[in-house]
């Protein structure tokens, strides 16, 4: 049975359809991915699945739970099945590294400060953090903020982690790295994860199946080998990294000969 | 015509909007105020309330002191030129004392608070809006209004009327500063004249006041935090529309209260 089952989901923004009729099945331990280019609807998917908006139609049951239709007392419980990590990271700034690890131990749990502390600190060791635990966000650089980010989202030893554009703005080397904790996170804690990305080689790296979104719907959904042997041409665009809508040299030539023209013509 | 009708529909359309949006959030707070009470809420929230007072309260002592000494002694000084004519100067310590303890009191300590703390509510909460700081907080299960606004409402609630007293104790330290220094009126007669001229009523209608001006302080400022959509400019905007809209609605708060008032023939 799948952990996450997304059915018939529509999705629109001032009557724009942004996600079509969409149907995915997640099952437990899995690491999906969600690639797409920009717009493609991967982020608002994203935000359907961790229930911070309601679609038009359709519905995302996570652990048999429909949270597009459920009462918050509902969605809240099974928030608590869910550890997200942010693009922006989304540490809360007024807190150190620590604090926000910290947070939900506090808020959920009847735990006492000092297993609350040993928590955090195995958390943070997981992510490579600990000697920065005491450190504001404003003082981690981009790679670590997302690295407490994920050990913040760790905190309830969620079954599901759900990772946004993890490896975003960050250098090769970093991005390898977060690469490596999520697949060791995976191996280690058995968690289905969910990772939005465009960054291809970090989707077939940490990937089991990945899912392809074009303009708010599947352009196929398989796994690593199935993608890379996809011959559809939008996948093969995005593989091979087709450039699309790029100005036709002789139209930019036509457009300055319009403009000297023009220059010409007011002298 | 169509178009004409269309736009005043529209515009009443948002306002209706910004009202409900405005009746839900006090609700929504009013039923989270009990996270924030000490004892029987959470220590966190608590915690955070404390900190609050501090910064809203203690940080803006100061500025409200000389706000109120400037305006006792205008007040006084423009009052002894008018009395002086009729041979009422004398009257000079009832007019401080009425207007600091009805009116400039509570009216002068929202307009501080309003342009400190309102633009820093909304410029707090629309930075945590724009850095998914809000959207994080939902998918761990805590809810903004608990978590962000009733630590703020309650430390404005706790604020205002202890500033509002500091303010009249400043005004009316200034008025008797006047009448020294013009009327050699000495410190003792004038602080018997101020015990005579202090109505029990007109402190209570002044608390009544500053209760109602905490209210919409908070709740103004912070849902022009949470309406944030887009980037940083949209950060400035709000932090602007927060001041703006507060003090406006303080003022008209304040005209509807004092027309109550002596309609009731409380003054």
């Amino acid at each position: 049975m799948p952990i996450i089952s997304v059915r018939d989901l529509v999705v629109e923004y001032d009557g724009r359809h942004v996600l079509n009729q969409l149907n995915l099945d997640i099952e437990p331990g899995e690491t999906m991915v969600l690639l797409g280019r920009s717009g493609s609807g991967k982020s608002t998917l994203l935000r359907q699945i961790i229930g911070l908006e309601r679609p038009r139609s359709g519905s995302v049951i996570i652990k048999g739970v429909d949270i597009s239709s459920c009462s918050s007392s509902e969605l809240k419980k099974i928030r608590h099945s869910i550890g997200v990590a942010f693009q922006s990271a989304a540490l809360f700034n007024s807190l150190t590294v620590e604090e926000n690890v910290a947070l939900l131990l506090r808020e959920h749990t009847s735990l006492a400060p000092s297993i609350i502390d040993l928590m955090v600190w195995m958390k943070l060791a997981v992510v490579g953090l600990t000697g920065f635990g005491k450190l504001h966000p404003q003082a981690l650089s981009g790679g670590m903020k997302k690295r407490g980010a994920v050990a913040r989202a760790l905190s309830l030893d969620p079954e599901i982690l759900v990772l946004d554009e993890p490896s975003a703005g960050l250098d090769p080397v970093v991005a390898a790295e977060l690469d490596e904790l999520i697949l060791l996170l995976k191996q280690t804690f058995q968690m289905t994860v969910i990772v939005v990305t465009h960054e291809m080689a970090s989707a077939f790296r940490i990937a089991d199946r990945i899912a392809m979104l074009h303009q708010g719907s599947f352009s196929l959904v398989g796994t690593k080998e199935e993608i890379k042997a996809s011959t559809d041409p939008r996948v093969r665009q995005f593989l091979d990294r087709v450039p699309e809508d790029m100005a036709h040299p002789a139209t930019v030539s036509a457009y300055f000969q319009q403009y000297l023209q023009r220059k010409e013509a007011f002298r | 015509m169509a178009t004409v009708l269309e736009s005043v529909g529209n515009k009443t359309i948002k306002q209706l909007d910004y009202v409900g949006s405005l009746n839900i959030q006090l609700w929504s707070t009013l039923r989270a105020m009990k996270s924030a009470l000490p004892l029987v809420g959470n220590r966190y929230r608590w915690l955070a309330t404390v900190r609050q007072v501090l910064e809203i309260g203690y940080d803006a002592l100061p500025m409200v002191s000389l706000m109120a000494l400037c305006t006792g002694f205008i007040l006084a000084m423009q009052g002894a030129t008018e009395l002086q004519r009729f041979g009422a100067q004398g009257f000079v310590v009832d007019l401080v004392v009425i207007a600091f303890t009805r009116e400039m009191g509570p009216l002068l300590t929202a307009t501080a608070v309003s342009a400190r703390s309102g633009s820093a509510f909304a410029a707090e909460i629309g930075t945590m809006k724009v850095s998914e700081e809000l959207d994080s907080l939902q998918v761990m299960a805590l809810e903004p209004i608990e978590f962000v606004l009733a630590p703020k409402y309650l430390a404005t609630l706790i604020s205002l009327p202890c500033l509002s007293i500091v303010c009249n104790v400043f005004g009316i330290l200034a008025g008797g500063l006047f009448m020294f220094f013009s009327a050699r009126l000495s410190p003792l007669l004038y602080f018997r004249s101020v015990m005579e001229s202090i109505m029990l009523r007109d402190v209570i209608t002044g608390f009544i006041k500053s209760l109602a001006f905490a209210t919409i302080i908070a709740h103004v400022s912070c849902l022009e935090g949470f309406r944030v959509h887009g980037g940083p400019d949209s950060v400035g905007r709000s932090t602007t529309s927060a001041v703006v809209k507060s003090t406006f609605f303080v003022i008209v708060a304040d005209a509807i209260f004092t027309a109550l008032f002596y309609s009731m023939g409380v003054h």
